[in-house]
């Protein structure tokens, strides 16, 4: 077991976090869950059941357009009750109406282990590098990394999130160590070690972005040109564990909904894709995030929870309205982690504090250094990189390492940017592009 | 403010001052913007807060350029017992023409070419405003000054995209086009001592031993081996004098002691970079080291000690203030240290041996902005050649 130190990055505290005994809500039983493709990137849906029509747990509700073999399962046995469509019929959500009989599809497992990940649904958890997407079936990966740590702002420990599955880690691993040439990378946080005798394990130290995958592997083996990796997090491993021993998947998922916003932060085990109402109830000047404030996805109170599936944020949309030259505020309240404010001065840096989702400033070219390259502990010059890629210059791309990078990489330097670019949606459009001159 | 916002948007009577309703409004109020996609929650620096803090940096020096006009002023009309309140204020007379023609120029073309571009105003020349008044000789004619501020901001900013987009230092153009255009008025004894009144105060006549020149234009015309330099009412100065800045030079660069403050403020607080400021010292130094260990006559200012060096003329200031620029400096961290001390070294070293001019600052930052992105290339390349050995 290697130890990995990290320097680069920052733990961004905000309210609203689980208390260290937080109440676990009991199940909360959902008739309705829904899917949304977006979720799961690099997939063009094709529909295998029409509205009205009845599907068990684990049964495919849609294919990928340009690989059969991958799948996307329904959480629940039921009827679809509805395809969402939106602008030229593009696919938003396809919702499902339980019926409470629990009828689940019983995979085959004396296929090889790359067929039942594919017809169990569970594929579509994984992600490659390059260009963060649902992997190929074709290409085998260099090596496969797994994530045991979350260090995103209000996140649940993975172990945690885990637990109910955990029994089940050490056949995940075998499993994944099948379907790679190279070695099973799985990253703990200090004092969260497991032994899993498939897998290298590794205990990773510092701020977030530590507990990305990608930024693991960065740290352990870089992706290079040709290469092709695998990223997913402890608890995927665990569902393909459950799989590859009972021959079903537990479309249950634990979620912690967390955040200013919410009265009393707590952990509930919910079916996936379940309706945001029935976690928390709307309000005025809330925003309501699926996911954590860096990576999340922005839903309304009607919406659904969304892959990952483990976490639920709600903050204040606009804290403070029409701040008064906020510019020039010494309110140590106004965060920042420069030290332009008074935020360090007064020693609040490491304290949990109330954000909003204000930009707090203009767009603005890029002024101030290193903002980007102290956020992202890779060997890669981050600022270079992101001018590269709205140069759309494939070739400095290339050469500057667009290969290790997805956009949950560039999150928290969109946190810190005071030029307050979406790096994000650059280094998505980015490997959207990449990928479409490629492949 | 909201109730006269509609006149501003397209179609309103005054759609044509869109970008200024725009930059009062975020100047004043924080703007409530959200994003739907992206991350939810945005730290709370912006542009504002980080040129504003280089601005605060530049106060002490601001601050004590104006007591040091006065001193010279009234040291040259020999009357050095005037009080430093008359000196504050005669300082405060003199320079704020040349503030205000520099961010009313300044101000006036960026707030058009927002305009014309549709886009917010950029916060950069709130710095490049007040370096001018303390880079440009006190007797620079204010319309020189606006002619060089307009020229520097169009030409060496705008037509590049604005703030964050310049090659050059904007303000050092400013200097740069004055110099060039008119040598006549920014150097030699006329340039640096406002010996006539500001405003009708503090009038009298200049004393017989009044020398205007600044110690290094003393140096470069220095003939014999001996060099001693002198302050403007004839006494000899030294060291102390140098470092806590009572000597004739351009408004902002004198102080040693204010200069520095400004550069812990700028450290302190983040702004910017102690691998250039430390690397451009450690040039400078080791160049003037360098020429005084081989003093000659033919070039005097070889005969200046190395530290007297650093203290006097625009070299600190430079450091501190020009060579720090983000935006027209080396982006990576090995690239900075060879930024500045190439900064450093050639400042000296045009110092010394370039008599034509006196100080070299202006020209090194100058030149090395222009290679700044060549040094920042030949790094990142290091990086990508060591990815690709990586893959093999």
């Amino acid at each position: 077991m290697s130890i990995i130190k990290l320097k680069k990055g920052f733990d961004l505290k905000l309210n609203g976090a689980l208390a260290s005994d937080e109440p676990m809500r009991a199940e909360v039983a959902s008739k309705l869950c829904a899917i949304v493709p977006d979720d799961f990137h690099g997939i063009v849906p094709r529909l295998d059941k029409k509205e009205g029509e009845h599907v068990k747990a684990g049964e495919t509700i849609y294919h990928d357009k340009e690989h059969d073999a991958i799948k996307v399962a329904s959480p629940l046995s039921g009827i679809i009750k509805e395809v969402k469509r939106g602008e030229r019929r593009k696919i938003e959500a396809i919702v499902i109406e339980g019926d409470g009989s629990g009828d689940a599809v019983s995979h085959d497992l004396s296929k090889p282990v790359k067929d039942v990940l594919l017809e169990s649904g569970l594929w579509v958890m994984l992600r490659q590098r390059p260009y963060d997407v649902v992997p190929s079936p074709e290409a085998t990966p260099r090596d496969i990394f797994v994530t045991a740590i979350d260090s995103a702002p209000l996140a649940m420990s993975l172990i945690k999130a885990a637990e109910p599955l955990l029994q089940y880690a050490a056949r995940g691993a075998e499993a994944l160590k099948e379907l790679t040439t190279g070695e099973v990378h799985v990253c703990f946080a200090p004092g969260e070690e497991m032994e899993l005798p498939a897998a290298t394990c590794h205990t990773v130290k510092g701020p977030h972005p530590a507990g990305n995958a990608g930024v693991q592997a960065a740290n352990i083996a870089p992706v290079n040109k040709g290469e092709v990796v695998w990223t997913l997090d402890l608890v995927t491993m665990c569902r393909i564990g459950e799989l590859m021993t009972t021959g079903k998947v537990s479309y249950n998922t634990r979620v912690a909904v967390v955040g200013e916003m919410v009265d009393k932060p707590y952990v509930a085990d919910v079916v996936m894709g379940c309706p945001i109402a029935s976690l928390v109830g709307g309000k005025d000047n809330a925003r309501i995030i699926s996911g954590n404030v860096l990576t999340g996805e922005k839903v309304e109170a009607d919406g659904w929870l969304r892959a990952p599936y483990r976490q639920v944020t709600m903050i204040p949309e606009i804290g403070k309205k029409d701040e008064f030259m906020g510019w020039a505020s010494l309110n140590p309240s106004r965060f920042s982690i420069y030290h332009m404010f008074t935020t360090w001065l007064c020693g609040k840096l490491s304290k949990p504090c109330s954000m909003d989702a204000r930009l707090k400033g203009g767009e603005r070219a890029i002024v101030r250094l290193d903002e980007y390259d102290n956020m992202l502990p890779m060997d890669i010059y981050a600022e270079f990189l992101i001018k590269a890629i709205i140069a759309f210059d494939i070739d400095k791309m290339e050469k500057l390492g667009i290969y290790e990078v997805a956009p949950e990489d560039f999150a928290l330097a969109e946190y810190a940017d005071t030029s307050k670019l979406e790096l994000q949606r650059i280094v998505r459009e980015g490997l959207d592009r990449m990928r479409a001159e490629m492949c | 403010m909201d109730k006269i916002k509609p006149s501003f948007r397209p179609g309103g009577k005054l759609a044509k001052l869109e970008s200024v309703y725009d930059g009062m409004e975020t100047f004043l109020f924080t703007p409530n913007e959200t994003r739907s996609s992206g991350v939810h929650v945005h730290d709370g620096n912006d542009m504002k807060r980080t040129m504003i803090t280089v601005v605060v940096a530049l106060l002490p020096c601001l601050i004590f350029a104006m007591y040091n006009i006065g001193l010279q002023h009234f040291m040259a009309i020999g009357q050095p017992d005037a009080g430093v309140f008359s000196m504050l204020v005669f300082g405060l007379l003199a320079m704020l023409p040349v503030i205000v023609v520099s961010y009313g120029v300044g101000l006036g073309v960026e707030f058009i070419a927002a305009q014309i571009h549709h886009k917010e105003i950029q916060e950069g020349f709130l710095v490049t405003g007040l370096l001018i008044p303390l880079i440009v000789p006190i007797n620079t004619p204010l319309w020189m000054t606006a002619v060089a501020t307009a020229f520097a901001v169009i030409f060496a900013k705008e037509i590049f995209g604005g703030t964050g987009m310049n090659i050059f230092n904007v303000a050092l153009i400013t200097r740069a086009v004055l110099f060039f255009s008119y040598p006549s008025k920014m150097s030699g004894d006329a340039a640096f001592v406002k010996t006539d009144s500001a405003f009708g105060f503090g009038d009298g006549q200049v004393i017989d031993a009044f020398t205007g020149a600044t110690p290094l234009g003393q140096a470069a015309t220095n003939v014999g081996d001996q060099l001693s330099l002198v302050g403007v009412d004839g006494s000899p100065i030294g060291m102390c004098d140098a470092f806590m800045g009572t000597i004739a030079g351009s408004p902002g660069e004198t102080s040693m002691v204010c200069i520095l403050i400004g550069a812990v403020i700028l450290l302190a607080t983040g702004v910017a970079s102690w691998r250039v400021m430390l690397s451009v010292f450690v040039g400078g130094f080791a160049m003037a080291s360098l020429a005084n260990a081989v003093p000659s006559a033919t070039y005097p200012g070889s005969l200046i000690d190395p530290l007297q060096h650093l203290c006097l003329g625009g070299f600190a200031f430079a450091a501190v203030f020009m060579a720090t620029d983000p935006v027209t400096g080396c982006r990576t961290h090995v690239g900075q240290y060879i930024y500045g001390f190439m900064i450093g070294v050639m400042a000296i070293l045009i110092r010394v041996y370039n008599s034509g001019y006196p100080e070299g600052a202006m020209m090194a930052i100058l030149l090395m902005n222009a290679f700044a992105p060549l040094i920042d290339h030949c790094v990142v390349s290091f990086n990508i050649k060591r990815r690709l050995n990586r893959a093999k």
